[in-house]
């Protein structure tokens, strides 16, 4: 698509405001459905700070609203962020200090260096996201890379948690879920996310055989079980494999494994 | 939702976050292992949608909202931009309600 590989900075800037006006109305409607269907308004700004990870804050929110148990929503969360792990490897490079600010606060030999570039590296490890990877993994420049890492990452988590407060606002006022069609909004969204990563058919047979599962077993199993037993469907794929291919995951790979999402990502959007 | 699962699901997602900047030189995950993760949520997301999408409590949630849901499908499918897809969920569904379809 080509949007995010010019590197001169306005233009970065305008997709990175892009991306933001789109996980905003994502995390407008998140606040307002959480709110609406009866969460304190605490809940969704707590996790939209803590969690910051739009698609398991909506599956978590998702569960406890139809009746789930909070340890089922806390696992379907996690698993969906699991992808988190692999980001991270892909990104190391541009969380924390960049090499010149290591060599300078070697130089300097200073404490305040160390705990700044430490500062640094946890809050830039707290802002990896579909979206800000994705920015990153499109550059090869290394300065580049960092500065689109950053400015993604930060800019979403001010428009996402601005976004969410907007929405707990609105969700105060309407007080119920089907009031505008945002009972449909969650679904869409999840089914929005999940499309441009059922490109094969070992994932189309496992996300359907799973779906097929969780609809099924909604009527019989207490509420945020049927979604934990749709991972059953991983079941179709599962073939004793020989090892290959195992082998350092590098940003090699991490460029493959994301290449769809960034793709899709000014399109399609991903939380 | 009690503070303690909001904190749990933060503790883990930051600790998966975290995981990769620290472990890069000395780690290696198969990448095998990658596309199970990546499955895993997508079986997820897809569960997730369809039940979200069509069932409320134990029982059906009516025609109303698994058709906003469809149009917001297709439009996805068709890589519509985020914002129309989900303001499309929201007003099919919106729409046939007031129409009387629920």
């Amino acid at each position: 698509m080509g949007i995010v590989q010019r590197t001169d900075g306005s233009a970065l800037l305008r997709d990175v405001a892009l991306v933001c006006l789109a996980d905003g109305i994502v995390g407008v409607s998140f606040g307002a459905t959480a709110v609406a269907g009866g969460l304190p308004w605490w809940v969704p700004v707590a996790m939209s700070l803590l969690v910051f990870a739009g698609g398991a804050q909506i599956a978590a929110v998702g569960v406890v609203l139809a009746g789930g148990s909070p340890l089922a929503a806390v696992v379907a969360g996690g698993v969906l962020n699991t992808r988190m792990f692999p980001y991270g490897l892909a990104v190391a490079d541009v969380v924390g200090p960049s090499t010149q600010a290591e060599s300078n606060s070697a130089e300097a030999g200073g404490r305040t260096g160390w705990v700044r570039d430490w500062s640094a590296r946890l809050f830039g490890a707290h802002v990896i996201t579909d979206e800000s990877v994705a920015f990153a993994l499109r550059q090869t420049d290394p300065a580049v890379r960092r500065k689109a890492f950053w400015t993604c990452g930060a800019s979403l988590f001010a428009a996402w948690n601005a976004a969410v407060a907007v929405g707990v606002v609105a969700g105060a006022m309407i007080k119920n879920t089907n009031a505008f069609g945002l009972d449909a909004t969650f679904p869409a969204v999840m089914l929005a996310l999940a499309l441009p990563t059922l490109s094969e058919w070992r994932t189309r047979t496992a996300a359907g055989t799973g779906a097929a599962i969780a609809v099924a077993l909604t009527p019989v199993l207490p509420a945020g079980l049927p979604v934990l037993a749709a991972l059953g469907g991983l079941a179709t794929i599962w073939r004793p494999r020989r090892r290959d291919g195992v082998g350092r995951f590098d940003a090699d790979n991490a460029g493959g494994f994301d290449a769809d999402g960034a793709d899709g990502l000014l399109m399609g959007g991903e939380l | 939702m009690p503070l303690v699962a909001i904190l749990a699901l933060a503790g883990v997602t930051y600790g998966f976050r975290l995981a990769g900047p620290l472990c890069r030189d000395r780690i290696s995950i198969p990448p095998a292992a990658t596309r199970v993760f990546a499955d895993a949520a997508t079986v997820l997301l897809i569960a997730l949608a369809a039940t979200s999408a069509l069932t409320a409590g134990h029982g059906f949630a009516g025609w109303a909202r698994p058709a906003g849901v469809l149009v917001a499908g297709i439009l996805a499918a068709r890589r519509a931009p985020f914002p129309v897809v989900v303001i499309a969920a929201a007003a099919v569904t919106t729409l046939l309600r007031l129409a009387g379809v629920h």
